[in-house]
């Protein structure tokens, strides 16, 4: 029963996040029956989808005590670079795909280097980069336009028999074969390390730069994931600073409502899912109650600022104030 | 005498212009425990850092069974055999015990991490370090300091080390705890271990070790078989040259009771303080005694306004005062100081120069409407620093690149600067050489006698005998005995620590 | 005078190697800039640039108070907006809203400000995140207030001279604006408790608080004052087009910071001086004008300003190995 009670206290963060989502997903269907139709769903999952990518991309970075600002520009040159090379036969889309999530892989690769052999901040490293792989997108996607296989992404972005939105299925597929192994391996339990302390993990002998490394590009993989979906969906390309930094922005916001810490070393993607669907469906709810659609980014902004000081209650159980300070 | 397992010889590091090791030596035996005595900065830590591949020397060879070694990192030491536990202990906090203990190597399946033949291996590795009672998922930052510390023992136990190292890893235990754990060395030490001991505690020492040697200003000045010096020849080769207990003379005579400027009624909190009371006078020196972590930390912090939720009166002058956080006790009203348990993360902003450090809490006295007066500041810095005989090369280097006796200094100087009434201390002597100790045993009596209150918690019985008019020696969170004047010796305050009613042979358990 | 030229020297004294790294690369862009056309060391070119540098100044300083103390200021673009929108908006009141224009667009600008200070120093919120979260209600506060369109308002007479007004010598006013609050901060962090209360709480705020300071309240100041920096570079924006619009606050967040890292403040708080952040904002400022005087195309633009910003770093920025 202890091994129970010390699971719980785990994956507090993350069985949260997925507690206000479920809480959000009742009071939606309760309220607006007539609207849960196979294709709101699928569009809302569609949308959710993406995000919750470029979470699970932040979360990497944050579980090493950094951050990530171009992840929402390697997100949009994804996207670009798709709509460039994902087309045509099913082999060269094939190795269009395989392009794209190399690209993405570099620039996170990129990020790393800098950040671990430079030795500069994640945070100026990240602004700066992001500037460069926007740079690289415009250059890409000078206007919005390009194409992409069809086939392909019908497949992923519509609904399966049953009901069920393919990008979820998507999105299950990324869990597993990126998460879950890197959750267990040894370099993944290194990066929560750091993040945790990293002077600890050096004395413990901790393979301090790889796990860094390894994390930063994972990053960089999984926002080129979120991109090629983007393509899928949108069927074309755009170098939009807006879409990049709104999706850097509200990653850092779907990461911290996912219960992941953004001191590092705990939390989890799986969390970070979840933040993001709560953070996509914010909107919906209000729609679902008849807002004004004009009170909807103010709505979703106090509502942020509410999950993230409700963090804040704990402090009022803190004796010693010196525990306040880090 | 076979030869010995591990020898480091003419050994040298230097950081900047500072010589922390010259030409040093030393030799670990296998099936031994060999103790490394020395004062603060005399290399020890350093030492033990260049064997535990932690730092790189400059010059010197290191010798593993007869063959030369090098250690590029703590991975490589690990690897040949050596397994080191330091003061700032190597855990992981967000992470369980068992990752914990099987952070380099764990067990793997597929290339994952096996939990369950790690769980295994973590019950293992507590089992032998006499730590059942912890619960291997348990996340280790909610673990109490002392149980992080046998995790961290059983941890370097894990990986069956030819050569363990200890770093003054027993300060946190309790009396219990250290009993388990040299037994466990001692087995060990049958098993064929060589064991490296560092500490400060010579009732420790004497219990263990079998060879001892002395470090001083970087080298190794003595290596002898245990038992064979006396403690005060030893102490002399510590600070090389003749030790005589200097401590300040106490006045005879108390003046006649005046109303105390200090004292506590019934206070408590959580569970840590247990109705406290006691009152302090000006002049007065007040000790804190008793075994580590019976509440002597939180009681000065409660006073000082850093505890929320705490029970009872604090009376200033005989006035109830409410004192909710540091500035407040640094008010005029209460006239309050504490010079902090850690200096370098609790006292002091290490990269800022000395001036800034030094004028830190004392802002208000050299500026007017928020606007300092440079002209007084200085001359407010150039008094504290004659007052204390602060060594710094200049004052607008930073402060880190002092010594830890000058940061001390410092650390007492910045509150001087607002002529407090009322002087709290938390451990003030850790870490300081001898010379800086006797320098500032002469400044709280000089203080006391110009009329403040000091109340000073201590883990050195000499300093609480020869400081103290009066020691109150805590025990579970409550004050379990005062002992005043003559009453304050070694005995009584040993004791008094164990709980202990009458007198018996102390042993060390 | 004779205080003013203390002051100065002060500063001089303390400046360390990346205010010298980027005051020099300020000379090398000038120098590169002057080889594609000579007009680039002109004065009139130089200052047009130092107006347009006086906008950024503005945010940079508040941001540069907010990352002393190891925090960030994420709600800089919508507080400028707030700034801007909300002098115009004053400005069309019946009574005083000639007067009150400016300083009630500063004062929304210091309540966004406050309430951040309240997240961060009392709440503990992560800094980053709570700014975000402002940030994301300034924006609602906002869209709800002009419905998501353009504000019609227009800036007041008073705006537009500061912003676009030139007097002495044709020296701009916005930037006798900036030299204004440039100078004050100077003294702020060199000359008072204040500012050493700021320095010791990036350097260890643990250590800060036992040592007395206020440092909930010190937190508190200095995220009211970046808000109300903020907004007021809102303000000046607002009277430099004669009206605000959405997202008018966007492209200033990444150049405020980028600008205080290259004037060689620490990001993780307790180092930096404000002569760095000058050189920065000029630094970012000719930068961009360079880029975009080259005819570059945009993708090459945010390339090489991206690849500057790295190169700089990696020359001063960097950390010390900590083990």
């Amino acid at each position: 029963m202890r091994d129970f009670r010390y699971w719980l206290g785990e994956h507090k963060g993350t069985l949260l996040a997925l507690a206000v989502f479920i809480l959000m997903f009742a009071i939606y269907t309760g309220n607006h029956t007539a609207g849960f139709t196979p294709n709101v769903v699928n569009t809302a999952a569609n949308k959710g989808v993406l995000l919750a990518l470029v979470a699970m991309a932040q979360t990497m970075v944050v579980l090493t005590a950094g951050i990530d600002l171009s992840i929402g520009m390697i997100f949009v040159l994804a996207n670009c670079l798709a709509s460039t090379i994902v087309v045509g036969t099913p082999l060269q889309t094939g190795l269009g795909v395989a392009g794209v999530l190399l690209v993405g892989a570099a620039c996170g690769a990129l990020n790393g280097v800098i950040v671990i052999y430079g030795r500069l901040q994640p945070i100026v490293t990240t602004l700066a980069t992001g500037a460069i792989f926007y740079g690289i997108s415009l250059f890409l996607r000078p206007v919005p336009g390009g194409d992409v296989n069809s086939d392909l992404a019908d497949a992923l972005t519509t609904k399966l028999p049953g009901g069920i939105p393919a990008s979820l299925v998507v999105l299950a597929f990324v869990v597993l074969l990126i998460w879950v192994p890197f959750r267990r391996s040894l370099l993944g339990r290194a990066v929560y390390a750091i993040g945790s302390s990293e002077p600890a993990a050096y004395m413990s002998g901790v393979p301090i730069d790889r796990a860094k490394l390894l994390a930063y590009v994972l990053a960089g993989l999984l926002a080129s994931c979120g991109g090629l979906m983007l393509t899928f969906i949108t069927y074309s390309g755009e170098a939009s600073a807006t879409i990049g930094g709104s999706y850097t922005l509200n990653s850092i916001a779907a990461v911290v409502l996912g219960g992941v810490s953004l001191f590092g070393g705990s939390g989890s993607a799986i969390g970070a899912i979840f933040g993001a669907f709560v953070l996509r469906t914010i909107g919906d709810l209000l729609f679902v109650f008849d807002f004004d659609p004009l009170w909807q980014p103010l709505f979703q902004g106090v509502i942020l600022l509410a999950a993230v000081t409700l963090g804040s209650f704990r402090l009022l159980r803190i004796k010693n104030r010196l525990d306040l300070f880090g | 005498m076979a030869a010995p397992l591990f020898r480091m010889d003419g050994v040298a590091k230097r950081y900047g212009g500072v010589r922390a090791l010259e030409n040093a030596s030393l030799f670990v035996e296998a099936g031994r425990i060999h103790a490394v005595l020395g004062e603060n900065g005399a290399g020890k830590s350093t030492l033990i850092k260049i064997m535990a591949g932690v730092v790189q020397p400059d010059e010197g060879t290191l010798t593993f069974e007869g063959a030369n070694v090098a250690f590029p990192s703590p991975q490589a030491a690990n690897q040949a055999g050596i397994a080191c536990i330091f003061q700032e202990l190597s855990l992981i906090p967000d992470l369980s015990v068992a990752d914990n203990i099987a952070i380099s190597n764990p067990p793997r399946r597929f290339g994952m991490i096996d939990r369950r033949a790690q769980r295994r291996f973590a019950e293992e590795a507590l089992a032998r370090a006499g730590a059942e009672d912890i619960h291997p998922m348990a996340p280790v930052k909610d673990l109490p300091l002392s149980r992080r510390q046998m995790v961290e023992i059983a941890k370097a136990l894990a990986r069956r080390p030819r050569i363990l190292i200890l770093d003054e890893a027993t300060s946190a235990l309790t009396a219990g705890d250290v009993a388990k754990v040299f037994a466990v060395l001692k087995r060990l030490r049958a098993e064929g271990l060589a064991l490296l001991y560092i500490s400060h505690r010579m009732h420790e020492i004497d219990e263990l070790a079998d060879d001892c040697t002395v470090f001083r200003n970087g080298h190794n000045v003595a290596t002898y078989k245990a038992g064979t010096k006396s403690g005060n020849e030893v102490v002399e080769l510590m600070i090389g040259r003749e030790y005589s207990h200097v401590f300040p003379p106490k006045p005879l005579a108390r003046a006649a009771a005046a109303a105390p400027t200090l004292e506590a009624r019934n206070l408590s909190w959580t569970d840590k303080l247990v109705d406290i009371s006691f009152k302090a006078q000006a002049g007065e020196i007040i000790g804190l005694g008793g075994l580590d972590g019976q509440g002597q930390r939180e009681l000065l912090l409660g006073l000082f306004g850093v505890l929320r939720g705490l029970s009872g009166e604090v009376l200033i002058d005989g006035k109830p005062t409410r004192i909710g956080s540091p500035r407040a006790a640094k008010g005029r009203a209460a006239g309050m100081a504490l010079i902090p348990e850690d200096r370098k993360t609790e006292g002091l902003m290490l990269p800022m120069s000395v001036r800034d450090n030094l004028t830190l809490s004392g802002l208000d006295q050299v500026s007017r409407l928020g606007v300092i007066d440079r002209a007084k500041e200085s001359a407010a810095i150039e008094r504290m620093v004659k007052l204390l005989a602060i060594r710094a090369a200049n004052v607008d280097a930073p402060v880190g690149a002092l010594s830890g006796g000058n940061q001390q200094k410092v650390v007492i100087a910045k509150w001087l600067m607002n002529a407090p009434r009322i002087i709290l201390l938390n451990d003030p002597t850790r870490g300081i050489d001898v010379g800086t100790k006797q320098e500032l045993y002469q400044l709280l009596r000089k203080l006391a006698d110009e009329g403040a209150t000091i109340l000073f918690y201590s883990t050195d019985y000499d300093e609480l005998i020869g400081c103290c008019d009066k020691v109150l020696v805590m025990y579970d969170g409550a004050v379990i005995r005062t002992l005043t004047g003559s009453e304050i010796t070694e005995h009584a305050l040993i004791s008094s620590a164990l709980n202990i009613e009458t007198g018996k042979e102390r042993r060390l358990a | 005078m004779t205080a003013m030229t203390a002051i100065l020297k002060d500063a001089w004294k303390r400046a360390d190697r990346a205010v010298l790294a980027a005051f020099a690369c300020i000379i090398v862009l000038l120098l590169v800039g002057s080889l594609y056309s000579s007009s680039f060391l002109s004065p009139e070119y130089l200052l047009q640039q130092l107006q347009v540098a006086s906008f950024l100044g503005l945010i940079a300083t508040g941001m540069m108070l907010v990352v002393l103390l190891g925090q960030i200021d994420l709600s800089v673009p919508w507080v400028v907006t707030v700034g801007g929108m909300m002098s115009t908006a004053a400005a069309g009141w019946a009574f005083g809203g000639e007067a009150l224009a400016i300083p009630f667009g500063i004062f929304c600008g210091m309540a966004m400000g406050f309430v951040n200070g309240i997240g961060v120093a009392y709440l503990r919120v992560p800094s980053m995140i709570f700014t975000l979260g402002m940030n994301a209600v300034a924006q609602g506060l906002m869209v709800l207030r002009t419905g998501g369109f353009a504000p019609q308002d227009h800036a007041t007479e008073a705006m537009r001279f500061i912003a676009t007004g030139r007097t002495i010598f044709n020296i701009p006013n916005a930037l006798f604006v900036w030299i204004a609050v440039g100078a004050a901060t100077i003294f702020l962090l060199s000359r008072t408790s204040f500012g050493r209360a700021i320095y010791a709480i990036g350097n260890r705020e643990r250590a800060a608080y036992l040592s007395g300071l206020p440092t909930q309240l010190v937190t508190l100041i200095a995220f009211t004052m970046s808000g109300g920096l903020s907004a007021s570079a809102g303000v000046l924006l607002a009277g430099y087009s004669t009206k605000a619009y959405q997202s008018m606050g966007d492209p200033y967040l990444l150049p405020a910071v980028a600008a205080v890292v290259l004037g060689g403040t620490n990001i993780l708080g307790g180092r930096g001086s404000y002569v760095g952040t000058i050189a920065g904002v000029i630094l970012i400022t000719l930068l961009q004008s360079i880029l975009s005087v080259m005819q570059i195309e945009e993708a090459g633009r945010q390339l090489i300003y991206g690849a500057v910003i790295i190169g700089m770093l990696l020359v001063y920025g960097r950390q010390r190995r900590q083990f």
